[in-house]
Parts: C-alpha cells; structure tokens; sequence
C-alpha cells in the first residue's frame, strides 16, 4: 500500500466505527503530523450531515479557534458555534467566517450543528447532554477534565498523540500513583485502562516529518507502534540561496540542509537554565538562517522559508524569554515545548533540554518533551546542545521510584534521550 | 535549588551561620502547639517503641513500649497517646465564630498544632493513624474505644500536611528549613540537632562546633521516629530482654528517656527561635482554612464518619487535587507577597521586576463599550525582565490592582492599570503608583475564590472513569498495605 492508502485504510476503519454509534468510545492514536485535525473535520462533518449535534473539545483556546478555522473553511455552509469565555478576544481567523458564531452562552447556539469550545469552558455547561462528542488532543487532557465532562455525552471519538508530554500538575500526585483514575493521567489514559475493551486505532504515516526524521522519531518515541514518512528519500529538500562564510554557523545549517539534522555543539560548560552562548547560538542560527535565503521543495512543490516557518523550542518558559529577547528578526516563533505541541514548522532550531546541566532530572529526561521538540519539522531540525549531554546521561541512569500498578510506560525518556544523540552525533557541527 | 538560596548557603558557610532567606515566618504558631516525638522500632514500619509529648517544656509525657513486638502493647501504646493529645484536640471544639456571606458556617476560633522533629515524624503519624483508625471497641481484636478516634484524627493531621501552606502538623526541620540556609547539605538539614546548631548555637560554640558535635549520637541521640543503632543494641536490646524476664519497664524507659529528651530540649528551642521571627501578613488567611478543614472534619466525626478510606475514589481524587493546586498556587503566591527576601527569587528568574516609577498618566481614560479610567505608568528596573507585553502583573503594594504590560524595552516598562482606584473616573488618592515610587510587579496571583464548575457525585462517576464505585464499607483489611 501507498502511504496514501495505508492513512485512508485506517481512517476509514475509524470513522466506520464512530459513526456506527456502536462504541462508547473510539480512541485514534497519531502520531506527529499524521492528519489527525483532518481526522476530525471529516468526522464532525459526517456527524452534521447525520443532522445530528456534536460537541467538540479541544485543550487550548488556540486548538478550539484552530479546529473552527479548519471546520469552516472545509465546508463554509456549516453553522459552527464557538464557546468562549467573557474575556475572549476572537481572532481574524474566526470572525472572516459567517457561519461561525462566538458567543459565551451555549443558549444562543441553539441552531449550531457543531459548538466548539475548551474543556474547562465545557465544564460549566453539565445540564445539555450530546448524543456526539469529539475529544481532541486527549492526551494533554487530564483525567479530572475528563471527570467534569463526560456526562455530557453520550459516545465520542478521542484523538490524541502518545507520545507528547504529559498533563502537568504543580502537585506531587504520589498519593494516586497505581490507581486506575490517577486523576494525574491523560485522560486516554484513565479510560483505557477502565475499559480495557476499547483498542485504539492508530495512523500509520507522518506526513509532516521528512523521509530523514520519520525513522529516528518513530523508534526512539514510538517503539511499538511505529509509523512511516509520507514522503520518500529526496521528495523534499532544503535549499539555501546566498552563499554562507566558513564558520560553525553556515556549517551546522548547510549540515542541516544537506541531511535534515544538525547538532549544534557548543563546547562542554555547567551553567545556569538561560545559558546565555546557548541562547545567542540559537538566536544567531536564525538570523543566519534567514539571512541565506532557504527555499523549500517539497511534493507540493517550492516556497521561500519564512520567519513564520521557523521556530526556536525549549523547554522552559525563561529560556524562551530569554531567546526572544536576544533574537534580532522579527516573526520567528519561540516558545517551549509544552506551547510547541500540536504546532508544524519547516525548520525548527531546539535548545537541549540538557544542555549545560549538571543532573538529568525526571523533568528534563521526559520523552514527551524531546519528541515534542525534534517533531515539529517538515524539512531540517537543529539542535544546539554543549558537549558532554552522552556522559550525563551515564551518570543519571532513570531510577525514578517503582510503584504497584503504575503501567510501564515506554518509552523511557533516558533512552529516548540516548537514541536521539546518537543519531544527532553523525550530524555534529563542534561550535 | 535556586539561586538565592545557594547564595545564602555560601554566605553561611563564610559566616559560619546560619543566614536567612526569609523575612517573617510564613507558618502559623501556635500559642499552645503540642510537641510529640515518637521512637518506633528498627525494622519495621510503625511499631512504636515510645514517645514524648506535651504542651509545655517543663511537662513532658513519657510513653513507652517496653516490648515493641507485642501488638497488644502497641495499641496499649495509642491509649495512651490518645489520652493526651485527643483531649488536646477536643479543646480547640469550644468556642467558634460564624462566617461565609453566601452560606454562613460554623468555623472553631482555634485549632491544634501538633510539631513533630521531622519528615518522618509525618510519616510515622501517617502510619500509626492508618494502623489504628479502622479498627473497633468490638469485634475479634477489641481496641479502647478512643483507638480509632486517635487514628482519624492522626490521619487528618497527616493528610492535611499535603496541602501547601497548612499548618496543623509540622515537620521542625523544615519549618526551620523554610527560613534559614545553613552551609551544610540537604540531608544535613534533616537532622534537627544539626540544623539548630547552625541557626542558634549553644553559648561558647561555634556553629561549625555545635554542628558536628550534632553528629555523635551518643552526646544527640537522632530525634527519632529512628533510633540509632548502637544504642539498639548496646542499652534498648538487654532493657527490653530484662523486662521479659522480670516484668519490670524501668530498664527501657530510662534508655528510652534519654533519647527522647535532648530532642524535646531542641524543639521548645526551634520554637522560640521562630517565635523571634514577625508573622507574615498571609499567615493569619492560611491557618483559617486549617480552622476551615478542623471544623469540617470534628462536623464529620461528631456524625458518626467513618474513618479516611485507603484510596480515594475517582471522584474524591480529582477533588483534592484541585484544592492542592489551589492551596499550592495561593501559598507561593502569598509567601511572595508577604516576603522581599522570596519575592527576590522570582526577580532573579525575571518574572518579577523592582523599579522606580518615571511616568505616570494616572487620569487615562479609554473609551471602548464605555469610558473606563486605565492610568499608565512607566517603571524603569535594572532587573533581568523575561516577560511579554499582554502579561497581567501584581504589585504587593496593590494587590487588588491589575498591571498589564503594553510595552517594554531596555529597562522601561508601560503598565496599565485597573481595578483598585473606586468606582468614579478620577482614581482615589494613593491608588494609583505616583513619580518616584519604588515599586516591585510580579505576574504571581493569588487565586481568588471563584465558583468552579463542579464534579459529579459519587454515585455519577461517569464510565469513563469506571462508573459508580460500590458503597464504602471500612474493614480491618484497610489498615493493610498493598503489598503486605
């Protein structure tokens, strides 16, 4: 089977099972990019064209306003209501839609086929209930969130990514660890191990990550449910248009060009979460980037690579701050990888989440944050990292505690750390 | 660890004392906290071996277990323990106060303190709270009847130890660990002797003297719930084989009494130390909600409750992680609030910024649905600013004004303000930052009460999360762990 048919084959079988009203719940599992927010606007609007009324929930503000845009665009005649709260401030990409109404009562959207609204949003609407619901981006769901709305509907579809980082809680949740409803769990989570019946589905192909990353992420995030590029070896391919200068900076990007990976490695240093050669590194490697004119091919053919379709990640919020701050150009996106997750760039630059670390915390190792970073790509991924991250890593084996019952989750984040520099250490570029 | 805090341990280490990373306490203390310092046996996981517990220094009890592996003697053990520190508890039931606005509720004026030597002492709380709160007055192995009460209200204490800021069971030597940095390691810190000698050393010692001698357990015995091995074997072991053979305690009580009581010296002296120290002006707000739970939970008892079951329900899981977030984001919040020294941490990460103010437009008037007063100022820092236009800020001199950044750039930040000023459209004297103002912002919130969506009950535990668990029926089994 082509790419092309594998996906449809599979989604076929999903929808085939939603629609049939016969499950409770069907559960997608996608990986990064496979086409899962076209997965949900084909499903909710076989739903409306039942002439039945569907809720959607999705995470974020900006994942509910994403899903509309998308839900209004693919067919403009739907009446699509958006749920928000009194503060809410709808953007262009919503208000350009007649059929889409904001409002903050769900009593105003009587005649709306589709409402469309964040889970905490959800939450105070208990008294209607919907004989349809899609669950989007589940896994960053909680299962409390969950807790507060199920009720509500009657069947529903949740489409999430495994392998992205999990739902966060300023809690130490040790006091549930082992309980089937861990409140601390993804929602999918919760209901897959309270109703064992339910097998997921699972979409077989990226059609974001190139030939290039496909394989790494697959098999360092995704062990037992691999999934393949939809593009071949050499379908797409990175082009940068002005010359670069010897140095490190034109080297990594020309490696990155070349290959689809670059290991920016800066010499081996302990320091503080805003390391601040890091953070310059980082924001110079944009600059270059831009300043050399690259130019994508891809199967849908070739554009300029813009600020826009680039982004900077880490993995916390002042290193961020900090990047933004020293970055020169305008429009490139910097944020840490919890803000990246669900996000699709040509060219992404990552800060190490080890970088110039003297200990490999549970935080630092986690899959989800790594796979979240190195998944955001069509073309090339950057990593600028200090040396020394491989002999940290060997003096931090994960020996987080054991405790009864807890699922063992793979994969385990030291070594899909270990899988990732491995692979990044073929592409090395020594600053 | 962050910076400030590793600053202040150098400066400890250079000093050879302790230094402080806080300005006021940020705990509540009590006028009358009852200490209790319990010993349990090497090996196992709460037999109680003794323990020493009071209310005044000068009046300690001395509880012991002359042969920790008889069972029975262990709940003889809880009799007695109950005998003190139930009537304890009881006597902060007498007198209350009614508040709430909406809904008016009875809320108990005071409540108990209980100040343990350590994390352990939580714990060992925990477990003697487990072992006794399920079982009955009746039954194949029959208890005192104030056995189970003891143990739900130890349970109480310990659980509510999780939530940020509570302050009805303490730990000392974090408490002491909250205000003060020592130049010695973390696992240091955890020894109570160790710790205070660092804080307040004994007249004629130097911190670094006191802190070492901290390490002989022969001249300070450990403050427990674990004894120290030598004296296991060398005096508890032959006291505890004389008593099997004459019947006669006294052996291990001596032994025990000297372990117990350098300790109890050390606590009234961690207590005075911190009674030094002013209260923040937040604490009086976290020790009402711990009034707030007290009173909730002697209404439950008083109803014949049953005991705190083993594992929460689905429903009663996701429910207490929302009041632990709550607790936990007002305690940071308010701690900040109440404390430069903590506050100087959040500006070291740069979310929190000090600056005088250079601008000010305090009769800004913006006109969008209707004519609203939006004074600008302008706040000029020398910090380390990672914040983004559109963030909303606080000022702990203002805390019922909102700041939001319009602009910023190179150590200037616009702020616009509302909320705070009176209701006209000319801003009430004082309520709006004037030139000159030395002024600290922080995007920190203390989160107000607000009604929150509710969970559904017990018996609509939706199929998601497996649907309606079977009634709760408290058994001897549940004093069982899992894998035992």
């Amino acid at each position: 089977m082509t790419p092309g048919e594998a996906a449809e084959d599979v989604i076929t079988r999903v929808l085939a099972d939603y629609t049939s009203g016969e499950h409770r719940a069907v559960v997608v599992d996608s990986p990064p990019g496979a086409g899962k927010s076209t997965l949900v606007v084909r499903a909710a609007r076989l739903i409306a064209a039942k002439g039945e009324p569907l809720m959607v929930v999705a995470q974020t503000n900006e994942q509910v306003n994403d899903l509309v845009d998308r839900l209004a665009t693919a067919d403009p005649g739907l009446a699509i209501g958006r749920l928000s709260a009194t503060s809410f401030v709808p953007p262009p990409g919503l208000t350009r839609h007649p059929g889409v109404r904001i409002t903050t009562r769900l009593a105003d959207l009587a005649d709306a086929r589709i409402v469309v609204s964040t889970a905490d949003k959800w939450a105070y609407e208990a008294d209607q209930s919907w004989p349809w619901a899609i669950v989007d981006e589940a896994y960053q769901m909680r299962s409390d969130k969950l807790l507060r709305i199920a009720a509500q509907f009657e069947r529903a579809l949740f489409v999430g990514d495994p392998g992205q980082l999990d739902p966060f809680s300023t809690i130490d949740g040790e006091r549930w660890a082992g309980l089937s409803w861990d409140p601390m769990q993804s929602a999918v989570a919760v209901l897959l191990r309270l109703n064992p019946d339910i097998v997921p589905h699972r979409l077989p192909v990226s059609w974001r990550l190139p030939a290039s990353a496909a394989p790494l992420v697959s098999e360092a995030f995704y062990p037992f449910t691999g999934f393949r590029s939809g593009t071949t070896e050499g379908e797409r391919r990175l082009e940068l248009s002005a010359a670069g200068f010897p140095g490190p900076l034109d080297a990594t990007l020309q490696e990155a060009a070349a290959t689809g990976w670059a290991l920016h490695e800066l010499p081996s240093r302990h320091t503080i979460r805003t390391d601040a050669e890091a953070v310059q590194a980082c924001a110079h490697l944009a600059t270059r980037l831009l300043q050399r004119g690259p130019v994508a091919h891809d199967e849908k053919g070739s554009h300029a690579v813009t600020a826009d379709r680039i982004a900077i990640g880490c993995a916390h919020r002042d290193q961020a701050a900090a990047i933004r701050a020293a970055l020169g150009v305008p429009g490139v996106t910097v944020d840490n990888a919890n803000k990246l997750q669900g996000r699709e760039y040509d060219i992404t630059i990552v800060l190490h989440p080890l970088s110039g670390r003297r200990d490999a915390t549970e935080f630092h190792l986690e899959a989800g944050r790594l796979c979240v970073l190195t998944s955001r790509h069509r073309h090339a991924c950057i990593v600028v990292a200090r040396a020394g991250i491989p002999e940290l890593l060997d003096h931090h084996p994960s020996t987080g505690g054991v405790q009864l019952n807890v699922p063992v989750k793979f994969p385990d984040g030291w070594e899909a750390n270990q899988a990732v520099l491995a692979h990044l250490a073929k592409h090395r570029v020594v600053a | 660890m962050s910076i400030m805090t590793a600053y202040a341990q150098a400066e400890a280490v250079r000093a050879g004392r302790a230094q402080p990373i806080a300005s006021v306490r940020h705990a509540h203390l009590s006028t009358r906290p009852l200490v209790f310092i319990p010993l349990k046996m090497a090996g196992e996981a709460a037999a109680p071996l003794g323990a020493m517990v009071g209310t005044h220094r000068d009046d300690p009890h001395l509880l012991v277990v002359p042969q920790p592996r008889d069972r029975s003697l262990r709940f003889a053990f809880v009799t007695e323990l109950a005998e003190v520190m139930v009537p304890y508890i009881e006597s902060f039931q007498r007198a209350s106060e009614t508040v709430g606005t909406r809904e008016p509720y009875e809320r108990f004026l005071d409540a108990p303190q209980i100040l343990v030597p350590n994390r352990g002492g939580i714990g060992f709380t925990r477990l003697l709270g487990r072992s006794s709160r399920f079982r009955s007055a009746d039954g194949p192995y029959p208890v005192h009847p104030s056995v189970p009460v003891l143990g739900r209200w130890l349970t109480f204490l310990a659980e509510r130890t999780e939530f940020a800021g509570a302050s009805t069971l303490l730990a000392m030597t974090e408490l002491l660990a909250l205000h003060w940095a020592t130049g010695q390691s973390g696992t240091e810190d955890g020894a109570l002797a160790a710790l205070l000698a660092w804080i307040a050393p004994p007249e004629g010692m130097t911190a670094l003297e006191a802190a070492a001698r901290a390490e002989n357990p022969l001249l300070t015995p450990p403050a427990g719930p674990a004894t120290d091995p030598g004296f296991d074997a060398g005096v508890l072991q032959p006291g505890i084989e004389a008593y099997d053979s004459t019947g006669s305690p006294a052996q291990v009580r001596g032994a025990i009494k000297s372990q117990l009581e350098p300790t109890w010296q050390l606590m009234w002296e961690a207590v005075d130390v911190l009674r030094g120290l002013p209260e923040g002006a937040s604490v009086a707000d976290r020790w009402a909600r711990d009034r707030d739970d007290f009173s909730r939970y002697t209404a439950h008892l008083a109803t014949g409750g049953a005991p705190q079951p083993r594992l929460d329900s689905a429903v009663a899981a996701a429910m207490r992680l929302e009041r632990l977030e709550d607790a936990q984001a007002r305690y940071d919040a308010q701690r900040a609030f109440d404390d430069p020294l903590v506050l100087a941490e959040y500006r070291l990460t740069g979310t929190t910024f000090a600056g005088r103010v250079i601008a000010a437009d305090p009769t800004r008037i913006v006109t969008g649905r209707r004519r609203v007063l939006r004074p600008l100022i302008t706040v000029q820092t020398s910090d380390p600013v990672r914040l983004a236009p559109g963030q909303v800020l606080r000022s702990p001199a203002r805390p019922g004004q909102k700041a939001e950044i319009t602009e910023l750039a190179a150590g200037r930040i616009v702020l616009e303000l509302s909320g705070g000023m009176g209701n006209s459209l000319t801003p009430r004297p004082g309520s709006v930052p004037e030139i000159g103002e030395w002024l600290t912002y922080t995007d920190l919130e203390v989160p107000s009460p607000r009604k929150r969506p509710p969970f559904p009950s017990r018996e609509n535990t939706p199929w998601t999360h497996g649907g309606p668990p079977p009634e709760y029926i408290p058994t001897d089994e549940d004093a069982q762990e899992a894998w035992s």
